[in-house]
């Protein structure tokens, strides 16, 4: 992951991540850096491409690949905030994938309940490794941060977990309207409407409405929501 | 897809609906095959002041408002006619009231865009009873769900990219609440809620929009 990109986004996303939920102008100044990486010529995948890569497919993107990480002196209008947004949802989905997979590992759930938490997790999973095959196209992918979850019982877990469904949901609907490629927006909403699922799922498992919004979903912005995840990275 | 054959024959017939004026009608013989979501079969459904405005928005927004008036009318009469009860009553009732806060909204949208909103369309609905009833509901919420993926990235104005946005999220809590309550999957699709085109999607809806 070695660049010639400025040290933030090469620190741990911990790091980067607090700074940001704290300041606005940090999150701003990290909207434009992480913009920069962006190389001259280097376009958005496909949807079909990476859908059709992601779809079951197991393989890890080359490590020595390394994306387009160079310097660039400009900024192509809109994809570098293309590359801001695939991060930020790479980020969330690299905590949500390994929330699930914890959760599987701690034993509280069983039967059809522990069915859905592992079909969640595989649907995770597929998402980073989506998003991360995008961001390596545009750039520099974010870093893998290290999640920090309480998993005290099988009723706090479910509701955690809904917590952070309905977030990431939220987080999505908050970046439609920031993508400027069509691919990527493709991407996201096919990604949204998931999240939506697993939210309204977990809700209704613990007895909640599985439409809290009511009939239009809210969406959050990326402080509020970088700064609902914070307790969560270690 | 559609091709030119359908456009023309009397099979197009099924997916004509009541309201609809005279200079839509006059416009469907000019619709030419190819427009994801121009002028192709949504071109029915679109008033005169389509020149004006961005007719392509309008036209989506009309064929979301024409899937709305379906849901609507399935949840809230259709369901009574059924007759369902317990959860099923319930979470039909829920969902009634979001559809139709969604066709109030369309139907707002489209006249402040100088649009002409569609005329509720009449539906028939082949279900007898709660298990057919919440079955073909699974069909319509997961269909509406690619309907809007689908058509999504082809908004102009951002304003309305983020109604169906938050509009479409609802459709997916609609629909993994069904797959909940009859145990069929909450994510039929994986990862990822392909979008669909818009044959696609007239091919589910089409059947259920009465002559």
């Amino acid at each position: 992951m070695n660049s010639s990109m400025s040290s933030e986004v090469d620190r741990p996303e911990g790091g980067a991540i607090e700074q940001l939920a704290r300041d606005d102008v940090e999150r701003k100044k990290f909207l434009k850096m992480a913009g920069k990486s962006m190389g001259a010529g280097v376009a958005a995948t496909g949807l079909a491409t990476f859908i059709a890569a992601c779809g079951g497919s197991s393989k890890s993107s080359s490590s020595s690949a390394g994306g387009a990480s160079t310097q660039s002196g400009t900024t192509s209008s809109g994809s570098g905030g293309d590359l801001a947004i695939v991060n930020y949802a790479l980020t969330l989905e690299y905590l949500e994938a390994q929330f699930y997979d914890k959760v599987v590992a701690s034993h509280l759930f069983h039967g059809a309940v522990l069915s859905t938490l592992k079909t969640f997790r595989e649907e995770e999973h597929q998402h980073v490794t989506a998003l991360h095959k995008v961001a390596m196209s545009l750039g520099t992918p974010a870093a893998k941060p290290t999640g920090n979850f309480p998993l005290k019982s099988a009723a706090a877990v479910a509701t955690l977990a809904a917590t952070v469904e309905n977030l990431g949901a939220a987080a999505y609907l908050g970046q439609a309207g920031n993508i400027k490629s069509k691919e990527i927006l493709a991407a996201a909403l096919a990604i949204h409407t998931v999240e939506a699922r697993h939210a309204a799922t977990l809700n209704t498992v613990l007895k909640m409405s599985p439409t809290p919004d009511g009939a239009f979903a809210k969406p959050k912005s990326m402080s509020e929501v970088l700064a609902a995840v914070k307790p969560f990275i270690a | 897809m559609t091709t030119s054959k359908e456009l023309t024959s009397p099979e197009l017939a099924p997916i004509e609906v009541h309201g609809i004026s005279r200079a839509s009608f006059i416009l469907r013989g000019a619709i030419t095959v190819g427009a994801a979501y121009g002028a192709t079969a949504v071109g029915p459904y679109v008033g005169n002041a389509l020149a004006a405005s961005g007719s392509g928005d309008i036209d989506i927004l009309n064929f979301a408002l024409t899937l709305e008036y379906l849901e609507t009318n399935f949840y809230k009469h259709k369901a009574k006619t059924v007759g369902l009860s317990g959860e099923a009553k319930s979470l039909a009732a829920l969902i009634a009231g979001h559809e139709q806060q969604h066709v109030d909204a369309l139907v707002k949208a489209i006249q402040a865009a100088g649009g002409t909103p569609i005329k509720k369309p009449t539906f028939v609905f082949p279900v007898t009873d709660q298990a057919s009833f919440l079955k073909l509901a699974y069909t319509l919420e997961n269909v509406g769900v690619g309907a809007y993926n689908g058509a999504g990235p082809s908004l102009q104005n951002p304003a309305y990219l983020a109604a169906a946005g938050s509009i479409v999220q609802v459709e997916a809590r609609h629909a993994a609440a069904i797959g909940l309550l009859t145990n069929q999957s909450v994510t039929p699709n994986g990862g990822f809620d392909k979008p669909l085109s818009k044959a696609q999607v007239l091919k589910a809806a089409k059947p259920l929009i009465k002559a």
